[in-house]
């Protein structure tokens, strides 16, 4: 380059920079503008969702609670049959009687009030006189909710102004609730049964405790294999065995594996624990061995990453004082890569709670009215319970669907912080 | 993708005073003692191979005992490579073959027989880029007497610890934080620990490659200070980019070029009277 080259090279060069300099800053701009849109859209979509099930699911959490005096008439309760008489009657001619109706032969009214009353407080006074026999003649002071119509109504979501013929309670039973809601005999609260009582036919009376212990139960399973296996398959994987062919082979059908559609994991479950090992069906057991299966690929993978994460200078310091390759491992490159195996431990687990379709091949829709009965007895999980009330068709699983859902949702962000924050407390810097 | 495990020894640029020229290095201040002391390490027809290709072709070398022998040679020419058979850290190259033999007092290394950790006992290692445990500095120095068992109570372990930190000149700086991370210490002050972790196990030979380029000229100068200490009680072999390094702390001069040893002798005669011109021409910074 010669000196007189440089004046003129220089202007020249600034020309041709200045001249694409807007339209790469527009690009840049452009690209930013894209990226906020994208996150943006995504917010909104997680807003609707989430705010379409808090709205439905949260009305869940208020009920509305009876309190009645309950003579127990000894004309009507036997001491020799108590579970014999009709509990519910009583108590509904009784408030019949409160509210100053007079019932018909055929019993129409008490019928109609029986909707109203859930049969949670008939069977309070049965299980109070069975374990006292002497309360029969005394009157008992009874607390239990509005049947689920008589609740919808109380929420609003069912109106006065629709048509009688298209609502499930007719004016009478509408007014009747007006009268014992005026006479103070309902309270409205917190619903604290829906997470302290398990699933029922009745919508009032059903709550999601049995699904949340039978998802512990079968996440503990799943834990306690998918986590040691996995994690020791990945660092003999990564640390021992020989490079070659074969690994290669393993590692591809690894990934293949985790990318397998979660219902081939309950087929092969159906198959092989159920039909041919003989695990009772719809129990956390075989629910955990499934999910086991499916998170073990996960593991696997997470773990790998995690020990290839690890500086090769670890290595090399340990093998240099001398230490072998297992104690290498164990004591240096292993707890180094936790953290990022625990990550991905607990991200596989949140998966596993939230899997359904692998637990309805194996058994696991059925109706449990209870906590399960250990790792062997009939249990249902939180997911699957979100599907039974959603096909139910009382109007009034509607909002405990989205509750459910809204209690699932609660477990995953409780797991994926435990997650993150794991990651940051054991996170160390070399 | 796999074969990341460990990575091909490294290898770096020369951006550390090659081209200084010869007048201005001092040569060691001590006499050769190579020729009157006992050969530690013995190595024939050592040839190494990555795979298809060739690291190291032929090489033989005598180490010296109660010495420092530099390795000394351009990027890429095998003294790391030389380096890591002595202890089979090559072993964990995956496609790495060492054939020849390298004797230590008399064994072969490479023989079924002698089982890679008691070598690597005997043979410390100190590493280019200080890499102590992300455990405490207390932690680091006692792995390696815990793992052999050499340390049989608390207390003792304890006094291997002090010792080794002592020797390894580091006693003064760390005594009041010995239960600190060993990674919140200085770059010098890691690469003096990592030392003492080697000594903890009493070895016999520590190997260094390169331990003082990624320091500052400070903590270069300590490490070779404490280099010509050890020197008295362990057989150190060095490899180094620096010819002023070499020409200071070693005793013994080997020269690397494209996988061969081109030339060893007493350093003072290495760096004074070269035999062979590529030796001269490198030590000389006309390339390298």
């Amino acid at each position: 380059m010669t000196d007189a080259a440089l004046p003129t090279a220089q202007p020249s060069l600034r020309k041709i920079v200045e001249a694409r300099l807007k339209q790469r800053h527009a690009e840049e701009q452009r690209f930013r503008l894209y990226g906020r849109a994208a996150i943006i859209t995504a917010l909104l979509f997680l807003a609707v969702l989430v705010g379409r099930i808090a709205a439905q699911g949260y009305t869940t959490f208020v009920d509305y609670q009876l309190t009645l005096p309950v003579y127990v008439d000894p004309a009507r309760v036997q001491a020799d049959d108590l579970s014999g008489a009709n509990y519910d009657l009583l108590i509904a001619d009784q408030t019949l009687a409160r509210l100053g109706e007079k019932d018909d032969e055929l019993g129409t009214k008490s019928g109609k009030l029986m909707e109203l009353i859930s049969t949670d407080l008939g069977f309070q006074v049965l299980m109070k006189v069975k374990a006292d026999p002497s309360l029969i003649g005394k009157t008992l002071q009874i607390t239990g909710p509005v049947r689920a119509d008589g609740q919808l109504y109380y929420k609003g979501e069912m109106k006065r102004a629709t048509d009688e013929t298209e609502r499930k309670l007719d004016n009478e039973q509408l007014g009747w609730l007006d009268k014992l809601k005026a006479r103070h005999l309902v309270k409205s609260g917190f619903n604290i049964s829906f997470l302290t009582k398990s699933d029922s036919t009745e919508p009032e009376q059903a709550g999601v405790l049995g699904a949340i212990v039978g998802s512990a139960m079968m996440l503990l399973v799943t834990a306690s294999l998918a986590i040691p296996v996995g994690v020791l398959a990945a660092t003999y994987l990564e640390e021992f065995a020989p490079k070659g062919r074969w690994s290669d082979l393993i590692e591809v059908n690894i990934n293949n594996l985790a990318a397998v559609p979660s219902i081939v994991y309950g087929l092969l479950g159906l198959a092989v624990f159920i039909n041919w090992l003989g695990v009772p069906r719809s129990s956390p057991l075989v629910g955990g061995l499934v999910m086991a299966l499916m998170a073990l690929p996960t593991v696997i993978i997470a773990t790998r990453s995690a020990l290839k994460a690890v500086p090769p200078s670890i290595r090399e310091a340990a093998l240099g004082v001398g230490a072998s390759r297992t104690q290498t491992v164990f004591h240096h490159v292993l707890p180094l890569a936790m953290p990022g195996v625990m990550t991905g431990a607990i991200l596989s687990l949140a998966h596993a709670l939230g899997e359904t379709a692998p637990l309805l091949m194996i058994g696991m829709i059925s109706f449990v009215p209870g906590v399960p009965q250990g790792f062997t007895g009939a249990a249902t999980v939180l997911p699957v319970q979100v599907f039974i009330w959603e096909n139910a068709s009382e109007r009034a699983f509607e909002e405990r669907t989205a509750a459910a859902i809204l209690v699932l949702l609660t477990f995953m962000i409780i797991m994926n912080m435990a997650a993150i924050l794991l990651r940051r407390r054991f996170e160390r810097r070399w | 993708m796999n074969q990341r495990q460990f990575p091909l020894p490294p290898r770096h640029r020369d951006d550390d005073g090659h081209a200084a020229p010869t007048m201005h290095i001092a040569v060691a201040r001590t006499p050769d003692t190579a020729q009157g002391a006992g050969i530690k390490i013995r190595a024939r027809d050592v040839n190494v191979f990555y795979g298809d290709k060739q690291a190291l072709f032929d090489v033989g070398l005598d180490v010296p005992e109660k010495a420092v022998t530099a390795l000394i040679g351009p990027s890429g020419c095998g003294k790391s490579t030389f380096l890591r058979s002595i202890n089979r850290m090559n072993d964990t190259i995956p496609g790495c073959t060492v054939r020849g033999r390298i004797e230590l007092d008399g064994e072969d290394v490479n023989d079924k027989s002698i089982d890679p950790v008691v070598l690597r006992a005997r043979v410390g290692m100190v590493f280019q880029k200080p890499n102590p445990f992300p455990k405490t500095i207390f932690e680091n120095v006692a792995y390696g007497p815990r793992i052999h068992g050499i340390a049989t109570g608390k207390a003792e372990l304890e006094a291997i610890v002090e010792s080794s930190l002592k020797r390894a000149g580091l006693w003064n700086e760390v005594a009041d934080r010995l239960h600190q991370p060993g990674t919140g210490l200085s770059g010098g002050q890691q690469q003096r620990l990592v030392i003492a972790r080697a000594i903890a196990v009493s070895p016999e030979v520590i190997l260094m490659d390169e331990p003082c380029s990624a320091l500052d000229p400070i903590a270069t100068a300590k490490i070779e200070e404490l280099i010509d200490e050890l020197r008295n009680q362990y057989c150190i072999v060095i490899v180094t980019h620096s010819m002023a390094q070499a020409a200071r702390v070693s005793q013994k001069t080997a020269f690397f070029h494209l996988g061969k040893l081109v030339e060893a002798g007493s350093t003072g005669e290495i760096f004074t009277n070269p035999r062979d011109s590529r030796t001269q021409d490198y030590i000389t910074g006309r390339f390298g």
